[in-house]
């Protein structure tokens, strides 16, 4: 396919929220008044020196940023290719880059008086970001996540619970991160005056996909930076994993304008693409319009949204954020996907290789790193995006591991 | 161009009563049943039929709803099905309006134009879709009145006096007024805050007010009917409809009796209202 590509990559989304044909408001009308003010809100935040100021206090002495860029030394000559770094966001307090995001919408929040906070959470790191928050500046924290999801990511759970937070277990659907985004919905639907809904990735209806990858940003800006004062100039290529696309997009966008980047986005394939058993939107799925936008989903042929499936939680949705889904169709980010066997693979080799364990999530982006770096030359500077720390997938690899030796 | 919807308004309003509008979920517990309840209801007192054309992910539906949906799903509804349901109705009854209501997925993926001709052949004469605010007014609703069919808006508690112009521009047929914030089967609407609501909307429109959202007893169908145009009844109906499926969710014997007798009981309480004169 070729297509026409823009001057810059950076400009979107136009006013109504659009990237190309992907995003919009797909909403109930109760919402829409509510969406607008949290775009007039977050306009005004934007144009505030002294949100960003506050902002950065937090990011630096909450959070801890920045977090360090790491030179895989080990994996890096196990692979004998590509010089591989770490953008290290497992290293952020909660253990995750979800907490940039939740911390520029809580101090949103906050601004807008409003003191009830709910959030859905597919792997629980977005839940405890939010409820750390919360807990931080006192405010009310409801956090729906799916039952499958509560029981395999029960570290999270009890953070949650010991931070102060309601954790409210879903069960319509498929009782997954989709069903508990729906849940949100219908939360925010029915306590629209005094509740704002912090959602954890660059999806919904605008302005939440620009508004989350600004926040998330954060990653790229530093990984410029850092990569300039180790190397002397940019990476050849950037790996992240897809859930809804915002630790790749916060790595991404500051990146996006400069041509001789590589940039990879790495989906959940769960059992294979061709089971049908997979999280792979754009691999396996087609343009639909659900929770707020338009974008790539997994669906069948009337329309209706299928479940996905993948071994991690914080992938295990059937969408992508509609930025992705523009720059897909731009040939701008290349998206490939990793199995829930590789991603397994991968977070024990990471494990044991650079003594650092990787959450469920960004082994996806690792496991297409073992196949990407040896093919290329020791001077080519690929950056992974280690979104989280593995700790809460611990039980969960463990129970995957012996049921394959079974 | 007078659609059904607006011959049947303007028919009530002559009369001096408000219409009774009724929701049930094409395909809800299995396509014959539906059916067999959609030709039962103008019958039994429904002046608008309502159809629910069913979506994985309702979101703005409470647990009645939903549930209603996933067993159509599961008894192999779809669009093409809906729409067959609308025709097969047509046959015996060329006069009560029907709707179709639910998500713009589904209606996306069949192809807007596509879903828009046979609609239309289907006899369908209007569309109420949850997740199109008019700040996408392109994707269906243009289309839609371009076509012929009534555009429905939904009305809310959080649409201010700035917003309403542009929520009851591109409306027709008429206007839902959503009586509470939250999800469809939840709490019950205030009657007096409704009906002051209800006044505030006419004050920017000629078109019906109709209002949903809660209603589920004769009493409150009555109360609302008192200044509304409409009165919408949803969950009371498919919580109903629930009641009578037998262990396995299959449709009893008395599926379409028990969703009837509710609905002539709704009907009942929409007549004996005594109608505010209009201001
Ligand atoms: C560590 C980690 N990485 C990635 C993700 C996926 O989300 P996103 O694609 O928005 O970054 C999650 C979601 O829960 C996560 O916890």
């Amino acid at each position: 396919m070729t297509v026409q590509q823009p001057n810059s990559f950076r400009t979107g989304p136009d006013e109504r929220g659009h990237f190309g044909i992907y995003g919009g408001r797909f909403v109930a009308e109760t919402l829409m008044p509510n969406i607008l003010q949290l775009e007039a809100a977050y306009t005004a935040a934007k144009a505030d020196p002294g949100f960003q100021k506050e902002m950065d206090h937090h990011l630096t002495h909450f959070v801890g940023r920045p977090s360090p860029l790491y030179f895989a030394e080990r994996l890096t000559t196990k692979l004998g290719g590509a010089k591989i770094y770490f953008k290290r966001e497992d290293l952020n307090h909660t253990g995750a880059h979800k907490v940039n995001n939740v911390t520029g919408q809580i101090m949103l929040a906050m601004r807008m008086g409003k003191k009830r906070i709910i959030a859905e959470t597919g792997a629980g790191m977005h839940g405890v970001a939010t409820a750390t928050l919360c807990a931080k500046f006192g405010l009310d924290c409801i956090v729906y996540m799916g039952a499958v999801d509560v029981e395999r990511q029960q570290p999270n759970v009890l953070r949650m619970k010991m931070l102060g937070a309601e954790v409210r277990a879903v069960t319509s659907g498929s009782h997954t991160l989709k069903d508990a985004m729906n849940e949100a919905l219908r939360d925010w639907v029915t306590n629209v005056s005094d509740t704002f809904y912090c959602i954890g990735t660059v999806a919904g209806p605008h302005p939440y996909p620009a508004m989350v990858r600004d926040f998330q940003c954060i990653i790229g800006k530093e990984t410029r930076e850092q990569m300039q004062a180790a190397e002397g100039r940019l990476p050849d290529s950037l790996v992240a994993c897809i859930g809804g696309g915002s630790n790749a997009m916060g790595l991404f966008h500051p990146f996006l304008d400069d041509r001789s980047v590589e940039i990879y986005g790495v989906e959940a394939a769960g059992h294979g693409i061709p089971s049908g058993k997979h999280a792979a939107s754009v691999a396996g799925g087609r343009p639909g319009v659900l929770h707020g936008n338009r974008t790539y989903l997994l669906m069948d042929a009337d329309g209706q949204i299928t479940e996905a499936h993948s071994i991690s939680a914080g992938l295990d949705y059937p969408g992508i954020g509609p930025e992705h889904s523009w720059l897909n169709d731009m040939g701008r980010v290349k998206f490939l996907s990793a199995t829930d066997d590789e991603a397994v693979a991968a977070f024990q080799l990471c494990s044991q290789l650079e003594g650092i364990i990787p959450a469920l999530e960004p082994a996806h982006a690792l496991a297409r790193v073992f196949d990407l770096a040896p093919k290329l030359p020791k001077d080519h500077l690929m950056v992974v995006n280690m979104s989280g720390r593995g700790d809460k997938d611990l039980a969960s690899v463990e129970a995957y591991l012996a049921s394959k030796k079974k | 161009m007078t659609t059904r919807i607006d011959r049947r308004f303007a028919a009530l309003k002559a009369e001096g009563r408000a219409a009774l509008v009724t929701f049930t979920m094409a395909g809800d517990p299995d396509y014959d049943t539906a059916l067999a309840i959609a030709k039962a209801l103008p019958k039994a007192g429904a002046d608008v039929i309502e159809l629910g054309m069913p979506f994985t992910d309702p979101m703005a539906d409470g647990p009645a709803i939903q549930a209603a949906g996933l067993r159509a799903l599961a008894a192999g509804q779809n669009m093409i099905k809906t729409l067959k349901l609308v025709r097969e109705f047509r046959v015996s009854d060329n006069d009560t309006p029907i709707v179709l209501m639910g998500y713009y997925n589904p209606i996306y993926i069949y192809g807007v134009e596509k879903f828009l001709t046979d609609a239309i052949a289907a006899g369908v004469d209007g569309l109420i879709v949850v997740d199109l605010p008019p700040e996408e007014d392109e994707e269906l609703c243009l289309p839609a009145l371009k076509a012929g069919l009534n555009f429905i808006r939904l009305a809310t508690p959080t649409t201010d006096d700035k917003r309403l112009p542009a929520v009851l521009n591109n409306t027709s047929g008429f206007v839902y007024y959503v009586s509470i914030t939250g999800i469809t089967g939840a709490a019950a609407p205030d009657a007096t805050k409704v009906s002051a609501a209800v006044d505030r909307i006419k004050r920017h429109t000629k078109l019906p007010v109709a209002v949903g959202f809660g209603v589920r007893s004769a009493e409150q169908a009555r109360a609302i009917a008192e200044n509304a145009d409409g009165v919408v009844v949803g969950s009371a109906i498919v919580d109903v409809l629930r009641g009578s499926l037998d262990k396995s969710g299959k449709a009893g014997s008395g599926t379409v009796k028990a969703v009837t007798d509710l609905v002539s009981a709704l009907a009942e309480g929409v007549k004996s209202a005594r109608r505010v004169p209009a201001k």
